[in-house]
């Protein structure tokens, strides 16, 4: 059996230090200009606005879901709904987006218990399966890439896991994204093929990602909500995806038989995507 | 050393170049890589960015800014357009007012962050001087 555990500890330094940390891990050439990583969500924010004509609202709403998501969490870090009003007065972090666009500097950890399927019955009944897992990278400076709209390790990383677990998108039940910051939800949604390009704005607007929608996405709360100590939120999504498909989600709980967790380190430089199964 | 940007001091061989690095198959990147990201060759030949003009792609001004760097910060990403390719580029921008589709050029400035703070404080590997885009008229 493998233990696989993740924890970060955060709200020790300034959130301006924990910023630089972050930032640290840019490119030397980016570092100097003081980037980053909400600036680079600012950056990719307009344009995404701007090319695909999306409203700002769609951008809050993505927060105000998953805020609304969080009150049912008690391990979330804010179990608080807010409304569009709320984001869009908030103050500005990395114009156009706002305070309420970015996840917290969070302290937490999560854990996860591996065996092979052909014994975990001996161990308990409640057991979900991980049917396919992929990792996948992009350039390491973020303006190289082709298209600042799309986020390629999460496009690769997402094709492979669907073909190692032999579905794809509209077989997903439930998802957790990695929202550090509001845009990252759209774009996630439409690399991983659950909205075409530009379009994810229109399904959350429409409600269809919402805890009743027909795809709810980040019913933990999501790093919004919940919180996102670094090291812990990718094992943090797949606890959320277990206790959705072994039906353990208490009023969080939607119908779910496959799940999906995609987890983003930097600005997309590595992506792992993971499909879970019901058994 | 200034902290005002300068154009034709005389200490522009101390200044880190910003150039975009070309390969034998005339890709181009900004910054400049080992092996060309597209083929895989060598990278060359550089071409200075710091006689041109760019685009303004998108940009954001950051208020939640690191230790040494100046609040707020804007930051632009822009294109150059070098022998008929596209070559981006993030950096500062000299004003808060800046616009999608404005015209820049680069202006060299000593200190782009304050080297003694922040977490790369005395790492050698790490330079600080660079250039700002400055909105230019038409």
């Amino acid at each position: 059996m493998t233990l696989l555990v993740g924890g970060e500890k955060m709200t020790h330094r300034s959130t301006g230090e924990s910023t630089d940390i972050i930032a640290s891990i840019t490119h030397p050439e980016e570092y100097k200009h003081g980037v980053t990583l909400p600036s680079f969500a600012g950056l990719t924010a307009r344009h995404y606005l701007d090319r695909f004509d999306a409203p700002r609202e769609s951008l809050a709403e993505v927060a105000v879901k998953n805020h609304a998501n969080g009150v049912d969490n008690p391990k979330a870090q804010f179990q608080k709904e807010i409304d569009v009003e709320t984001v869009l007065e908030s103050p500005i972090v990395a114009d156009p987006l706002r305070l309420y666009d970015f996840c917290p500097v969070t302290d937490g950890s999560a854990a996860l218990l591996f065996c092979p399927e052909s014994v975990a019955a001996e161990y308990t009944d409640d057991y979900a399966v991980v049917s396919g897992v992929a990792g996948a990278t992009d350039t390491h400076v973020v303006h190289e890439r082709e298209d600042p709209t799309v986020m390629g390790g999460v496009v690769e990383s997402g094709e492979a896991a669907f073909e190692m677990a032999g579905l794809g998108p509209e077989d997903v039940d439930v998802a957790e994204l990695h929202d550090m910051f509001t845009i990252l939800e759209l774009m996630q949604m439409e690399g991983l093929g659950f909205a075409d390009q530009g379009e994810a704005w229109r399904d959350v607007q429409a409600g269809r990602t919402r805890m009743d929608g027909d795809l709810p996405i980040n019913t933990s709360g999501g790093l919004k909500s919940k919180g996102h100590p670094l090291g812990a939120s990718g094992v943090a999504q797949g606890y959320e995806i277990y206790e959705q498909l072994v039906g353990e989600a208490g009023p969080r709980q939607v119908e779910a038989e496959t799940g999906l967790a995609c987890n983003v380190g930097g600005f997309g430089n590595c992506v792992i995507t993971t499909v879970m199964e019901a058994r | 050393m200034s902290e005002d940007t300068t154009t034709d001091g005389d200490d522009t061989d101390d200044r880190t170049p910003f150039a975009a690095h070309r390969c034998p198959n005339d890709h181009l990147t900004y910054p400049g890589h080992r092996l060309c990201p597209d083929c895989g060759e060598p990278q060359t030949e550089t071409v200075s960015l710091v006689d041109r003009t760019a685009e303004v792609v998108t940009w954001t001004t950051s208020t939640a800014t690191p230790p040494g760097v100046r609040t707020p910060n804007t930051l632009a990403l822009v294109e150059f357009q070098v022998d008929g390719q596209a070559v981006r580029a993030l950096g500062g921008v000299t004003t808060d007012d800046v616009a999608v589709g404005d015209t820049v050029e680069p202006v060299h400035v000593d200190e782009l962050r304050d080297p003694e703070a922040g977490l790369k404080s005395g790492s050698g590997d790490q330079p600080w001087d660079g250039y700002r885009f400055d909105p230019v008229d038409g």
